[in-house]
């Protein structure tokens, strides 16, 4: 068949204006008739703009240019459909900061310092996102004009650092500090409309319309907003002195200073230089430099690149458009939601109708959790059949079953699937706590049959374990990866094992917490003590968000199945599940859920060995499953734990920690734990592997 | 007949949900959603396989223009799949499947979706003339002055709406109601006030047997309401404890005092969608499909608006003679259930010699049909009576009706708004 109308027509093209025929160069250009230079971004060898030092260099040589010749304008605006620039190139930052940082920032400084003080209007066109450099470049020209999809923000506080190419005073300077710092300080991102009323954007317009928009500023029709009154007022010391005190409390909150010390870092920076752009500008420099050499800057950069290194697992074609998931408990109903709104089409199977109606509320309110328009949300919704009677079993190309934790329940359902199943379509299991191994032989093609383990909830935790059984097929564990990749997950291959790799490491240190409890410990002082490590919630109330019955399940699972000595499951525990108060989804666990998400506060010291009771047993379970080859690769396992857990990031992951706490007295540490609670903490044999 | 065959090979509904005051879960679209993806999901080709979507709807909703081409895209029938919409008031959902029928009869069409849906919960409220030709002058006036003077003429009534459903069910020519033109029909034809709830009583409690035997499983699909987290499962209008004594108490709706038309033996005003899948012989064959039916023939009959009801007979009496049949002929009867006295006064029709000879030009009567023939599952009084979509859903059931009972041939015929009246012939197949 012949190509549709849209096809043939294609997405709107990009105004480049007068950049003429592409050449190997970061830079497109090219100068009109009418005497405007484009200057279109455009990185060799990758289909998104960075900020390195080579796209610096080429902007300062087409600077030279300008000065010499000044154009009647410049234009200057990505040539890449997937967006602006997303930010400096942070696989250059260790050797940046090995090299002496403050030099090369001391030089970027200067180009785009450059570009700020061209006698010409200088106008940056947005589309997509201008994000950490991006934006800083952005903000040294006269004009910003957004696309529709345009987004703006400094998301290096998620890298430990803030922003390092001016950010810190242009962005101040064009808006005022308040907003400025805050949208620093949270790594927000600023979309069009939002932008506009910021005074970040000056224009918002569809990409037809850039030329107009370009000409419209040229001829002098359009006027800046300014920061206004507010900004003044900030250049009182004592002012900025009371508005910083609010901002630390304020980041306190989220992020205690002594595990994320950048934004504090900026904050001082503002208060103590707030009024002065040139000590700001030096300033910046300077703590740049300093956080860049930072401890958990280095992790949180490798955290970046662990996420990188899953989602290159999940490259290629899944060839599944059509997913059936079966059990609409609160597991299936997020799975199918979440599949639905990344573009599947999803059926979602259950016997009774009011778990079906539940999870489409559900699925509801992550669509407006996830801000998606009106028009958007009722597309995911119409994608998202709930399926009574099961006719989507025998179109789907996959088929994730999220039933109860029952063997003989599983073993009937599959039996049914297997007879309506397309035969070359995919079976998962959803299980957490059952051997495959056992669920295989009673499936129909084992080989297409694997474990497909997401975290709850779906929609925020992004690692997916793809489980492999003996007699997986590697071309289905290699369509399981790139479907992670497609709804936009992490995949994480593991093998068959209880737990698998991360129920197996998480779960030492939920049923620790349980007998600290027995001891008499409270579990505020417990979860107080995760918190202090890193943890974004503590063991206790992670139980709760969990589901207590999920974790007595798997906690009795991996007593049956694992060699080593766990502890016995705390009555406390089974008595929480036999009473239905099974945590955050019955509204209450451990802790009361009904007024949302606890926060455990508490002044009393634990006992002293309390952090090192919970965290431990986890490290050494990740090194069991390495040497058991259930994982990969140290990475990995850092990767998973940090993606599916929450697991202190700015510790860069369990092994790394161990590492850099170093192997060795980690080692003596679990020996003495061992000595004084019991054999549960004898460490690993894999340690010694270690080194 | 050298005529292509058309066949009846599926189709569903969504249960009809009885407008309890404000607009219902689903807009028309939404409901024809509902129920279009289970069936489409359980069919063993691609949805884009189609060549056609035709959706009756008798009121659109000002946000959804075209329903018929909005729902095909929403249930991801690509974007090349043309679609188009039918109005003909209470015929609209057989007319798509006529329509159908005629195309693929024909030859130019092999397989199209073929449906009805109505959300009468969210007919409009219409602002009167007067206020209309007030907020256009205002908007036209140009200056304070003018204005001004624009915003001295508004007047309290303008606010007043009418209920745009209440004009939908006036007839515009006679200015009768709907209620009114059954009210006629009871007079001319001699149904009392029993007898009519005796008919409406045996709707409800036809249709409860039919849900407790699971005879509705395959063809009322569950609609789920996403904002309420709530499933609606079956026709909720449906009362199957109605009695004598209940429906003697209530009170004519429509000509009070001494009329004979309650809001007990009238149709329910409901929300429902349904759809068919009607197909040629070579799109049976091409995707191995079990058709339901065939599609023998149709017929539509014009006549005075006030007497409306009788559309059936004007319409089916016809198609069914043409055919080479008889009244003997027909195993199974749906008849639109507008009111009970107007089923019940197509019944007296024809049997009457009177009529029969005078009206239709037979000699003898046309004959009784046997009750037990006749609506055996209930109809619109129990069910509820989306305008637009009922005349789809007779047809679907007729089919389904038909195969469960083993009969052979079977008549599904309405009444219409307006002076008109549809039937269309269908035959079991094997």
């Amino acid at each position: 068949m012949s190509k549709s109308v849209l096809e043939y027509l294609g997405e709107t093209k990009l105004e480049l204006g007068a950049v003429g025929a592409p050449v190997e160069s970061d830079w497109q250009s090219g100068i009109g008739e009418d005497g405007i230079a484009w200057l279109a971004l455009d990185r060799q060898g990758s289909s998104v703009n960075t900020i390195s030092q080579g796209v610096l260099r080429g902007l300062a040589d087409h600077l030279d240019t300008f000065e010499r010749d000044t154009p009647k304008a410049i234009v200057i605006r990505s040539a890449k459909k997937a967006g602006f620039a997303a930010g400096a190139d942070i696989s250059a930052f260790n050797e940046m900061s090995d090299k002496g940082a403050e030099d090369l920032l001391k030089q970027g400084h200067d180009v785009l310092d450059r570009l700020a003080s061209l006698d010409c209007p200088t106008i940056c066109v947005v589309h997509g996102a201008a994000l950490g450099a991006g934006f800083e470049l952005a903000l040294a020209c006269d004009w910003r004009i957004a696309i529709e999809d345009a987004s703006f923000g400094f998301p290096e506080v998620q890298l430990g650092l803030h922003p390092g190419l001016g950010g810190t005073f242009r962005l101040p300077a064009l808006i005022g500090p308040t907003e400025a710092i805050a949208l620093m300080l949270t790594g927000k991102t600023a979309h069009t409309d939002n932008a506009k009323e910021l005074g970040i954007a000056d224009v918002v317009c569809r990409e037809r319309h850039v030329k107009a928009a370009v000409d419209a500023i040229v001829a002098g029709q359009m006027k800046h907003e300014g920061a206004g009154l507010l900004a003044r007022a900030f250049t009182l010391s004592t002012a900025r002195a009371l508005a910083a005190r609010q901002m630390r409390a304020e980041t306190a909150k989220q992020a205690p200073a002594e595990h994320y010390p950048a934004p504090y870092a900026l904050i001082d920076l503002w208060e103590e230089h707030g009024d002065d752009a040139d000590e700001m500008q030096a300033g910046e420099i300077a703590s740049f430099a300093r956080l860049l050499k930072s401890e958990t800057s280095q992790n949180l950069r490798r955290v970046f690149f662990l996420r990188q290194g899953l989602r290159d697992n999940a490259k290629g074609d899944d060839g599944i458009s059509h997913v059936h998931v079966v059990g609409a408990g609160a597991m299936g109903a997020e799975i199918a939601a979440w599949t639905a709104l990344k573009g599947k089409t999803v059926t979602l199977g259950d016997v009774d109708n009011e778990p079906l109606a539940k999870a489409l509320k559900l699925a509801r309110k992550i669509c407006n959790d996830k801000h998606l328009s009106s028009a958007e949300s009722r597309d995911v919704l119409d994608r998202l059949m709930p399926d009574p009677k099961g006719y989507g079993i025998s179109i789907a190309d996959l088929v994730i079953e999220a039933a109860p934790e029952k063997p003989e329940l599983k073993s009937k359902i599959y039996a049914d699937l297997g007879e309506k199943m397309k035969p070359d379509a995919i079976l998962a299991t959803n299980t957490s706590s059952l051997p495959l191994s056992g669920l295989a032989d009673k499936t129909k093609a084992p080989q297409h049959f694997a474990g497909l383990h997401f975290f709850n909830p779906v929609s925020k935790l992004e690692l997916v374990e793809v489980v492999a059984h003996d007699s997986t097929s590697s071309a289905t564990l290699d369509r399981l990866s790139a479907f992670c990749g497609a709804i936009g997950r992490l995949p994480l291959r593991v093998q068959d094992y209880p737990g698998f790799l991360v129920n197996r490491a998480l779960t030492p240190y939920l049923l620790e917490a349980m007998v600290l409890m027995d001891e008499g410990v409270p579990k505020e002082v417990i979860d107080r003590a995760a918190i202090d490590f890193g943890m974004p919630m503590g063991p206790v109330a992670l139980a709760d968000q969990v589901g207590l019955d999920i974790c007595l399940h798997v906690a009795e699972s991996l007593r049956e199945h694992l060699d080593k000595p766990m502890l016995d499951v705390s009555d406390a525990l089974r008595k929480k599940v036999e009473e239905g108060h099974t945590g955050k989804k019955a509204g209450k666990g451990f802790y009361d859920w009904s007024d949302g998400t606890p926060h455990p506060e508490h002044d009393n010291e634990g006992p002293d060995d309390l952090t090192d009771r919970l965290i431990l047993p986890m490290l050494d379970a990740c090194v069991e499953c390495l040497r058991k080859d259930v994982a990969r690769s140290a990475d990995e396992v850092d990767g998973a734990m940090i993606f599916a857990t929450g697991f202190a990031p700015f510790r860069g992951g369990p092994m790394h920690y161990a590492k850099s706490r170093g192997n060795a007295e980690v080692t003596a540490k679990l020996l003495e734990l061992a000595e004084r609670h019991g054999p549960r903490f004898e460490p690993d044999a894999g340690w010694s592997r270690l080194g | 007949m050298t005529e292509r065959p058309v066949y009846l090979v599926d189709g569903a509904r969504t249960p009809f949900l009885k407008a309890r005051g404000g607009p219902g879960p689903f807009t028309p679209i939404d409901l024809a959603v509902q129920c279009g993806r289970p069936l489409l999901t359980r069919q063993p080709f691609e949805r884009t396989a189609f060549d056609l979507v035709i959706l009756g709807c008798a009121n659109v909703i000002a946000d959804e223009m075209n329903p018929a081409r909005v729902a095909a895209l929403r249930l991801g029938m690509g974007e090349k799949m043309v679609a188009f919409t039918t109005q003909i008031n209470c015929g609209s959902g057989m007319q798509s499947i006529d329509t159908a029928f005629r195309y693929i009869r024909e030859g130019t069409h092999d397989l199209v979706l073929a449906g009805g849906a109505e959300a009468l919960s969210h007919a409009p409220l219409v602002l009167r003339q007067s206020a209309v030709e007030w907020f256009g002058e205002m908007n036209a006036a140009k200056g304070p002055v003018a204005q001004a003077r624009a915003m001295a003429g508004l007047r309290p009534e303008f606010f007043k709406p009418v209920i745009g459903l209440e004009r939908g069910l006036t007839d515009p020519v006679t200015t009768l109601n709907m209620g009114q033109t059954a009210e006629v029909l009871a007079h001319r034809f001699g149904i009392d006030r029993k007898t009519a709830d005796a008919y409406a009583m045996d709707s409800h409690h036809r249709l409860a047997h039919a849900q407790n035997e699971g005879w509705l499983n395959d063809e009322v699909m569950t609609a789920f309401d996403s904002d309420d987290g709530k499933a609606y499962d079956h026709d909720d209008g449906v009362r199957p404890d109605n009695n004598m004594e209940a429906l003697a108490k209530l009170s004519p709706a429509f000509e009070k005092p001494y009329g004979k038309v309650t809001p007990g033996n009238s149709s329910q005003i409901t929300d429902g969608a349904s759809w068919v899948i009607v197909a040629s012989e070579a799109a049976v064959e091409k995707h191995n499909l079990k058709p339901i039916a065939r599609i023998i023939d149709s017929e539509w009959a014009g006549l005075d608006p006030s007497v409306m009801g009788l559309g059936p007979v004007v319409s089916a009496t016809p198609l069914i003679q043409r055919n080479g049949l008889d009244l003997g002929g027909i195993d199974l009867w749906e008849l639109n259930e507008a009111f009970a006295a107007q089923v019940l006064s197509c019944v007296a029709a024809w049997n009457d010699p009177d009529f029969c000879r005078e009206v239709l030009g037979l000699d003898q009567p046309f004959g009784l049909i046997d009750r037990d023939r006749l609506n055996v599952d209930g109809g619109a009084i129990s069910l509820g009576h989306p305008v637009g979509t009922s005349g789809n859903r007779i047809v679907l059931h007729l089919a389904n009706a038909m195969k469960r009972r083993g009969d052979k041939t079977g008549v599904a015929t309405e009444c219409i708004g307006g002076g008109l009246g549809g039937a269309m012939l269908l035959e079991t197949i094997g």
